[in-house]
């Protein structure tokens, strides 16, 4: 539960707003940020925060200030959130000036991840803009000395309706300021009809400054009298500086002085790689240094890491029996049965986020204090890293959060943030740490490797009586638990136990691996191979089967319902399953659409054109896509045209939603073409796009179509759920048209010249 | 010493020669439109203009730009927004917003050169701007929308 109250004499006091200016803050109780703390082992300490912050100003010049306490990396969320709060106080967004806030455990969590921050914080946002309106309200009716029934807010002012007259917004500031938080049983909400903006295209709150290309990202946050710097990871994780020779380094021209970043203590949670950062006074003298360096690592254990090796050890895993998270029916007494039994195994590798802007962070170190400007989803995170690393009070780390060029889940970490605290502290200016294209490549937290087997026995029409399958993959736990080899929960949560099929015998297992490699959250986590191979094989069955996909799939999911999931851990992505429960007439309902915008009914396949198909709820949100593709002679790709139905309850700015979705499919079409992170000796083997290559104009799918389906149901998550049914819905098109499956991805790995005649 | 223009103004530059252009832009001249993304040419971040063609500023030394007519982001905007960045803003293109400079420097030039590119034209000159949130549908869209409103 959140609490409003009136702050408006504290603001003032700490000098951030004018004197006479309307400010509530709220406190967010423990109950919701314990909930969000799922999937993360760190004892976090944000629960018992009671003292309010601000989230709205309206200053007697009419400027109504928003705070936006999540952090922006292209999703919308710093225009959208505080539109939510516009609407309900029903404000005039031209009058609206937007402050980013800094790192502060009194937001609750701002980690910007999960695709939560509309679900989280929709509801905050309209209470706070409707207490603000009914606060304007009775400051009005106060002045003329009228019943509050009288006066209405209507855009920036309040009227009186009897006569006519009006207060604008500003004029009532001061007034409003010494009254009461109203109770909030007095709060009325806009009905949905009545919303100004949600649910409308308003232009993104930095949409012009970054046509004139003005907005401040990390990478070009400064300071003055900062110096830059480069650092030299360990190749392997756990590697160590064994012996180092920095003389042509510091003769480079500009390199001032190196410095060594001591190795981490495991686990390496969010601590820095170590190794030798070059201090310079520019970016290009610091990478230029840091080539010139001569350093013999000792690599440790993980140098036996070999991506391909391990491949085989996933797999073997999960041909195995492992543990049972989810059981329906006596699966083994089926397959015993013998009769009509299909298995197949599939396989998606490491993948890095290789966001735009790479990893990058400015850091000044004062006595006790640091101040850190920084592209973070998490700016609690840089806190209590740095603190903790560096022994401060992490109220004595100030983390400002620019805009962030790209994300996707790399900069919930602070790795980055630390290593320029550190280097600040040892060179006694402030540094900027700048990651090179190759540093992001080569030392990400990787979307998790994994291997998955499944087995179905098919009755007379090809359905299945039983259904097992088992995931093994190192768990992102890894990073705060050495001896981490299971996944949590709430990654076994994402599209795999949770499977939505109407199956009477069903069994969902996990196979155990250790990690040898960083492993971390990349757009929609574990999502990405689960749906992989649920989706995949559902498509492999309906062919074995002889049936159309479509057809198929909607058979699998069963008639509408509510998936019981007693019994099973299924932290549900942090929503309370009564509220957002799996409901497949959802389900059906985004299939469905999707196939028949796309046309599915009338479609060609073979000779080189295919249409494919899947479905998958993750982030609490319904989405299904058909991808059609076109192979050539050579085996290369063509993707014409994507259809995907997007059902996500209630949507506040239609338009970013319809752009994550187009985004979804690229990322989607990198996962399936080229992604791949592969490891020898420890060391990572790709560095920059030539090996690491992401669609380019000509190879991101050409057109696709996003429907929104109309809902009332609560806000689902958008950022992230676009990409799962993607990349099986574009292999399921590929096999459609060259009747070759693939089971382990990247797609480039395949040979897809050698197509079978249609 | 080296001389060169940026955005119409004189500069000199007595460091490394070898020192790329994009680096002197950002961390000499505090112009922090042309971004960097990669370092070595294949990702379209730092495009900027020199002498009106979209040049690629990571890979462009010092030396190599001594007495080039540059011109960034910021050069463009100094003159009120230009077709291509407004068709950019009614088409809603950017995501993150991190490549979109570099996009808008290519598709200037793309249409300074090409009144009318085709879909074919338009995956040429576009093909060296990576965008990693994905919104080349609409980048394409715009640039046809900002070559039909020039036409
Ligand atoms: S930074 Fe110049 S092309 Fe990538
Ligand atoms: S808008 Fe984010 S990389 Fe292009």
């Amino acid at each position: 539960m959140n609490t409003i109250s009136n702050v408006s004499r504290r603001a003032f006091l700490r000098g951030v707003f004018s004197a006479g200016a309307l400010v509530l803050g709220v406190s967010l109780a423990p109950e919701t940020l314990l909930a969000e703390a799922d999937n993360r082992s760190k004892g976090d300490p944000r629960g018992a925060v009671f003292q309010p912050n601000v989230f709205v100003a309206i200053e007697p010049d009419g400027t109504v200030r928003i705070v936006a306490h999540r952090s922006e990396m292209g999703t919308g969320i710093r225009t959208s959130l505080p539109l939510v709060l516009a609407d309900e106080l029903d404000a005039d967004w031209d009058r609206v000036k937007i402050d980013q806030a800094i790192g502060d455990p009194r937001y609750g969590s701002q980690d910007t991840d999960g695709s939560r921050s509309i679900r989280g914080f929709f509801d905050t946002m309209r209470e706070c803009g409707a207490t603000a309106r009914i606060m304007l309200l009775t400051a009005a009716a106060r002045q003329w000395n009228v019943p509050q029934s009288e006066c209405e807010a209507r855009l920036h002012t309040i009227v009186h309706l009897p006569t006519g007259r009006k207060l604008g917004y500003g004029e009532l500031a001061t007034a409003a300021s010494s009254l009461p938080v109203p109770p909030r049983s007095d709060l009325r909400f806009k009905p949905s009809a009545k919303w100004r903006y949600i649910g409308k295209w308003i232009p993104g709150y930095d949409l012009r400054d970054i046509c004139e290309g003005k907005p401040v990202f990390g990478m070009d946050a400064r300071v003055d009298g900062m110096l830059y710097a480069s650092v030299e990871h360990p190749p392997v994780l756990g590697g160590r500086v064994k012996s180092v020779d920095d003389k042509a380094a510091l003769s480079v021209p500009g390199v001032r002085k190196t410095v060594a970043i001591a190795p981490f203590t495991p686990p390496c949670g969010f601590q820095p790689l170590g190794g030798i950062a070059v201090v310079a006074d520019n970016t290009w003298a610091a990478f230029q240094g840091r080539q010139k360096l001569n350093i013999e690592w000792d690599n440790g254990p993980n140098e036996s890491y070999d991506s391909e090796k391990y491949k085989q050890e996933l797999r073997a895993t999960s041909r195995q029996p492992g543990k049972v998270m989810r059981s329906a029916g006596d699966v083994d007494a089926v397959f015993a049965k013998g009769g009509r039994i299909v298995e197949a195994e599939y396989y998606v590798p490491l993948l890095a986020h290789a966001s735009m802007e790479p990893p990058v962070a400015v850091a000044d170190f004062r006595g006790d204090r640091v101040t850190v400007w920084t592209p973070t989803q998490d700016p609690q995170a840089v806190q209590e890293t740095i603190a903790g690393l560096m022994g401060i009070n992490p109220e004595n780390v100030t983390c400002h959060v620019t805009l962030l060029g790209g994300a996707f889940g790399r900069k919930s970490k602070p790795d980055y943030a630390v290593e320029a605290a550190m280097l600040s502290k040892a060179v006694g200016r402030p540094v900027k740490v700048v990651w090179s294209r190759e540093d992001d490549i080569r030392f990400d937290y990787y979307n998790s490797v994994a291997a998955m087997y499944l087995k179905a026995a098919l009755d007379g029409k090809g359905r299945p009586i039983a259904w097992l399958q088992r995931s093994t993959f190192p768990p992102i736990s890894s990073l705060f638990e050495i001896d981490a080899v299971y996944g949590g929960p709430g990654h076994l949560g994402q599209g795999w136990t949770d499977i939505p099929f109407d199956i009477a015998n069903l069994r969902v297992e996990n196979g155990a691996a250790r990690a040898h490699i960083r492993i971390g959250w990349l757009r929609s986590v574990a999502n990405i191979y689960h749906a992989f191979a649920v989706q995949s094989f559902a498509d492999e069955l309906a062919h074995a089967s002889g049936r159309d996909p479509l057809e198929y799939v909607l058979d699998l999911i069963g008639p509408p319902r509510i998936v019981n999931l007693e019994g099973v851990r299924y932290p549900n992505y942090g929503a309370s399953y009564q509220q957002y429960p799996i409901d497949t007439g959802r389900l059906r309902r985004v299939l469905e659409i999707a196939a028949e915008k796309s046309g599915w009914a009338r479609r060609k396949n073979g000779g080189g054109t295919g249409w494919g198909l899947a479905v998958h709820r993750s982030f609490v949100t319904y989405v299904a896509t058909v991808v059609q593709v076109e192979v050539d002679d050579k085996g290369q790709i063509r993707i014409p045209r994507v259809d995907t139905a997007v059902d996500a309850g209630t949507v506040v700015d239609p338009q970013f939603v319809k752009a994550q979705f187009e985004g979804a499919a690229v990322f989607g079409t990198a996962v399936a073409r080229t992604g791949e992170i592969s490891v020898s000796k420890g060391a990572v083997e790709q560095a920059n796009f030539f090996d690491y290559p992401l669609p380019r104009i000509a190879e991101a799918p050409y057109q696709t179509n996003v429907y929104i389906v109309e809902s009332e149901a609560p806000p689902g998550g958008v950022g992230e759920p676009g990409v799962p049914p993607f990349v099986p819905a574009l292999c399921n098109a590929v096999y459609a048209a060259t009747g070759i499956r693939v089971r382990d991805l990247p797609l480039a790995k395949v040979n897809l010249a050698s197509r079978k005649a249609a | 010493m080296i001389r060169l223009k940026v955005n119409g103004s004189e500069k000199a530059f007595d460091g490394d020669p070898q020192m790329p252009l994009l680096w002197y832009l950002r961390d000499e001249l505090g112009l922090y439109g042309a971004k960097y993304g990669c370092g070595v040419g294949l990702c379209g971040a730092c495009t900027v203009h020199i002498g009106g063609r979209a040049t690629r500023s990571c890979i462009t030394t010092m030396s190599a730009a001594s007495g080039a007519e540059v011109t960034t982001i910021e050069g463009i905007s100094q003159k009120g927004l230009h077709p291509v960045q407004k068709s950019w803003i009614r088409l809603n293109v950017p995501q993150c917003g991190y490549c979109q400079a570099g996009q808008i420097m290519q598709a200037i030039a793309l249409l300074d050169s090409n009144r009318r590119p085709t879909d074919d034209d338009i995956d040429k000159a576009m093909a060296g701007n990576i965008c990693r949130c994905g919104t080349y549908q609409r980048i394409r869209a715009a640039i046809k929308a900002a070559a039909e409103e020039r036409a």
